[in-house]
């Protein structure tokens, strides 16, 4: 019997009878992160992060959380779970499964880059290793996140001279955390979407440290927000809720951003390609790191970065799930309901 | 080229004119007469043959990114243009690329001129060490003066009037003289802007002066008696020039077409020179005589595009002609400022003093109020003519796409359900999105493809349709999806031929999705037979107007 199963609910660990990210409701989950893709409504328990658990709190409403440190295992019917960090976003795990010697990890969404913010990715050894593919192809390179900070600071700066407000699309969990920082030392005030606001002060009151910044009321005026600082979901483009900010300028915050033809599709003026997901050098480096004899890839481009393992002599399958969506963007539709609900 | 990449970099990112053309400005006011002249080209469309092909570009990209040809494959599709795709997958170069010797555009495009002769080898290795010396958006630029189908978004119209911010020329002037025939490579920018160029340019055409399409109720345009109306002939838009003994015809495109249409050759000696006439080359059935001629479709001019040779045969089935709408030189004289009332009697003079049967003046319908004119324009498709065009009598011959004085007022499309059962990723802003669809009409109880169409719908329908695609594809052959058949849209069209390529046996003009029809299941869909019906009603249009 395998340790994991591919349901049609989600991934599933039939000794401990628990699921991991499953999509539908079930008695006991275990979460990878926040995402709405990953963490859904209606199972009876939840396992996370401490760092997850205030983020569930907040999208799930109240339900039975048990949260743990890393590396804290939690034993269900014989089979330890425990968590590793991931480097997603604030709290977000690679789930790792253990069952008489047998090794099973879950990656959920991970980036090997370290962003100063999510705890860190780190390798585990595993048998058999689940991994996203999201941007599996190999035209998806990133810069180190400092350069695109320095990009994105000196089109501030050009928007800035040309009397515009500089607004940033950025899902409202991981990365409008991440752009807080580089944001913030320009010195100008950042105005945040109810979104991204609500995300900001459950975090802060769960004890992290990140700048302030200011809600966007009925009552701020149009001179506030005069060449100012913006951080908005994806669900406000085009709104008009943006009126208020003309001029302005729009810049996405998102992996997809590397290919042009989705910088023109939603035309926006600039496009900075940062992702909170590995690319096509971070998967690679991945996979071998954790020394699995098989790889399961989901979603993203799983058949070709499978086939691509295969080829390096790394027995590779792909799996369908519901996270993501297929080749799509962590801004666009399967989360776009989830984001308009917090409006 | 670093200078020129992000001038494209900056043109590809803004929407807004007023944007484009201070990036244009800005570049001209720094560049040198040699990279602008090479700006000008490109922008309107004289690139130097391609002489790098495609297949040397991708082998030397897989080469020097270390990755198979599937895996390239499957890049390519996702970034949906090839200049692109291997501006992501070229490794960063080890070399500082402030320490490399920063070459000009013209460099590289004198360069690329002189290429096309060498061997494949010498070839691959001047593209991968220009690579070397390139950040990512030069290689991708490179990359796309190498492969072509450039589109920059720039009209002709916004680069004339860039141009014009940084010399004290005015954009019509302007406008004029950067037509015609020129080469990059042997003219500096000073002499193309000056007067003594353009006189000594023979065949440099006139701008063409374009219609917008009509937006509100005909009988907004006021007094009838303002106006005339000329029906819309469905063929190439051109303008045959005769100066110095030398005749030109020159497409709307800014295509140099005289061999193509030996027909004209006649006009050669009868034309008096200095003469430039404006009109439609289209093909028409003969014989035809002088103010009685009838026009194929447009599928029969087609057959004579695109050749390079001219056989008899074709010759004898698409026999073209030249219908005339306007007349903007006479004796070497611009007279584009005259109204059109008077330029319409010089034309009418001319004409009939050559008197032959491939030269035609475009009929004026006579009208007396707007209501007959609505009913007249329903006869468009017998006459064989796409629509009506409405010209104010005292209006000028202007440079580009103006509105006010002259408007087209087209016939409605063809329509026909159908449903769609392929779909392919789109290039461009539709990268990684299924936008380019084909679509099936019934026969009995099998569907049979028959069109393909990739515009009409909006960003949000299409990216419904992409989502769509995505959870229903049943198969995959490469790029393309076979799609569960259920999504039904209206196909708009402007003509529709006979075809020996295409199983259905018919292939349609300007097809474009006109309306999703979410309210009709794949079982109400329109037949093989529909469309047979259609081709024969269509054809026999336009036979009937070759036997009056």
């Amino acid at each position: 019997m395998p340790l994991i199963e591919f349901s049609n609910k989600g991934l599933y660990c039939p000794q401990g009878n628990f699921y991991i990210d499953p999509w539908k409701p079930v008695d006991f989950a275990v979460i990878s992160h926040g995402h709405s893709d990953h963490a859904r409504w209606g199972s009876k328990k939840y396992l996370c992060h401490h760092d997850t658990k205030p983020i569930l709190q907040l999208r799930l409403g109240e339900n039975e959380y048990h949260s743990v440190g890393w590396n804290e295992p939690v034993f269900m019917n014989g089979v330890s779970i425990s968590l590793f960090p991931a480097g997603h976003i604030i709290g977000s795990a690679q789930v790792r499964i253990e069952y008489k010697g047998e090794v099973w990890v879950f990656t959920g969404d991970y980036k090997t880059e370290d962003d100063g913010i999510s705890t860190a990715y780190e390798p585990v050894k595993c048998n058999t290793f689940i991994t996203e593919s999201t941007f599996g192809l190999p035209i998806y390179k990133w810069k180190p996140q400092d350069e695109i900070f320095e990009e994105m600071k000196n089109w501030i700066y050009t928007n800035k001279s040309n009397g515009k407000s500089s607004i940033f699309i950025a899902y409202s969990l991981g990365k409008a955390q991440r752009i807080l920082k580089p944001l913030a030392e320009t010195g100008f005030p950042i105005y945040a979407h109810g979104a991204v606001y609500n995300m900001h002060t459950t975090l802060q009151s769960a004890g992290w440290a990140l700048p302030d910044v200011k809600r966007i009321t009925t009552e701020t005026t149009k001179e506030e927000l005069k060449e100012c600082i913006v951080i908005a979901p994806s669900s406000a483009e085009g709104s008009p809720w943006m009126k208020r900010f003309s001029p302005y300028a729009t810049g996405i915050c998102s992996g997809w951003m590397q290919v042009r033809g989705n910088v023109r599709r939603k035309n926006a003026d600039a496009g900075f390609a940062l992702s909170d997901h590995c690319d096509w050098e971070g998967l690679l480096t991945a996979v071998k790191a954790t020394g699995a004899e098989k790889v399961y890839a989901t979603h993203g481009f799983q058949s070709t970065f499978s086939k691509y393992l295969n080829e390096l002599g790394i027995e590779a399958g792909e799996v369908k799930t519901e996270y993501g969506n297929e080749e799509q963007s962590e801004n666009e539709n399967v989360n776009s309901e989830v984001v308009n609900s917090e409006l | 080229m670093k200078r020129f990449a992000e001038l494209i970099m900056k043109l590809a990112t803004t929407t807004k004119t007023n944007a484009k053309l201070e990036a244009i400005r800005a570049y001209f006011s720094e560049a040198t007469s040699e990279d602008k002249i090479w700006v000008i080209a490109l922008f309107t469309g004289r690139r130097p043959k391609r002489s790098v092909n495609s297949a040397l570009l991708r082998a030397s990209c897989m080469q020097a990114a270390n990755i198979d040809p599937w895996l390239f494959e499957e890049c390519y599709h996702t970034v949906g243009d090839l200049a692109e795709t291997i501006s992501l997958l070229i490794p960063e170069s080890d070399i500082d690329t402030k320490d490399v010797v920063e070459y000009s555009l013209s460099h590289y495009m004198n360069l690329l001129r002189n290429i096309g002769k060498e061997d494949d080898d010498v070839k691959a290795l001047f593209v991968s060490e220009a690579w070397t010396q390139m950040n990512r958006s030069e290689i991708f630029v490179f990359n796309k003066l190498m492969t072509g189908g450039f589109r920059i978004g720039v009209s002709q119209k916004l680069m004339v009037n860039a141009i014009a911010k940084t010399t004290d020329v005015s954009p019509s002037i302007i406008a004029h003289r950067i037509m015609g025939d020129w080469n990059p490579a042997t003219i500096s920018f000073d002499e193309l802007m000056s007067t003594e160029h353009s006189a000594a340019d023979d065949s440099k055409p006139y701008p063409f002066y374009l219609a917008y399409a009509i937006e509100n109720e005909v009988s907004e345009l006021g007094n009838e008696d303002e106006w005339q109306a000329e029906w819309k002939w469905d063929g190439i838009r051109g303008q045959i020039i005769k100066r110095n003994d030398e005749l030109f015809v020159w497409s709307r495109g800014e295509e140099l077409m005289t061999d193509k249409f030996p027909e004209y050759k006649i006009l050669q000696e009868l034309l008096p020179n200095g003469t430039a006439i404006d009109g439609e080359i289209i093909s028409l059935a003969t014989p035809s005589e002088e103010g009685n001629f009838a026009p194929l479709p447009f599928s029969a001019l087609q057959t004579r595009i695109g050749r390079k040779n001219i056989t008899s045969k074709q010759l004898k089935e698409a026999p073209v002609g030249f219908i005339a709408y306007d007349i903007i030189e006479e004796n070497a004289k611009d007279i584009r400022m005259i109204s059109m009332l008077e330029r319409r009697k010089k034309l009418e003079e001319i004409i009939s003093k050559i008197n032959v049967p491939i030269l035609h003046l475009s009929p004026i319908i006579n009208f007396n109020n707007w209501e007959e004119l609505i009913n007249v324009r329903k006869q468009s498709r017998d006459k064989g003519s796409e629509g009506i065009m409405l010209k104010r009598k005292n209006s000028e011959y202007k440079d580009g796409r103006k509105r006010g004085d002259w408007w087209k007022w087209k016939i409605d499309p063809l329509t026909i359900d159908a449903v769609m059962i392929y779909a392919q990723k789109g290039s461009g802003r539709r990268s990684n999105l299924y936008t380019d669809y084909t679509f099936a009409v019934k026969d009995g109880d099998n569907l049979v493809t028959f069109a393909k169409a990739y515009s009409g719908l909006t960003d949000k329908e299409f990216a419904q349709v992409d989502n769509f695609v995505k959870r229903n594809s049943i198969e995959k052959f490469g790029p393309v999806r076979t799609v569960k058949p259920e999504l039904v849209f209206e196909l708009a069209f402007e003509g529709i031929a006979e075809s020996k390529r295409h199983k259905s046996g018919v292939a349609l003009r300007f097809p474009r999705m006109s309306r999703w029809r979410k309210d009709k299941k794949p079982e109400d869909i329109n037949t093989l037979d529909d469309l047979k019906m259609m081709l024969k009603i269509f054809n026999e249009q336009y036979s009937s107007k070759v036997s009056e």
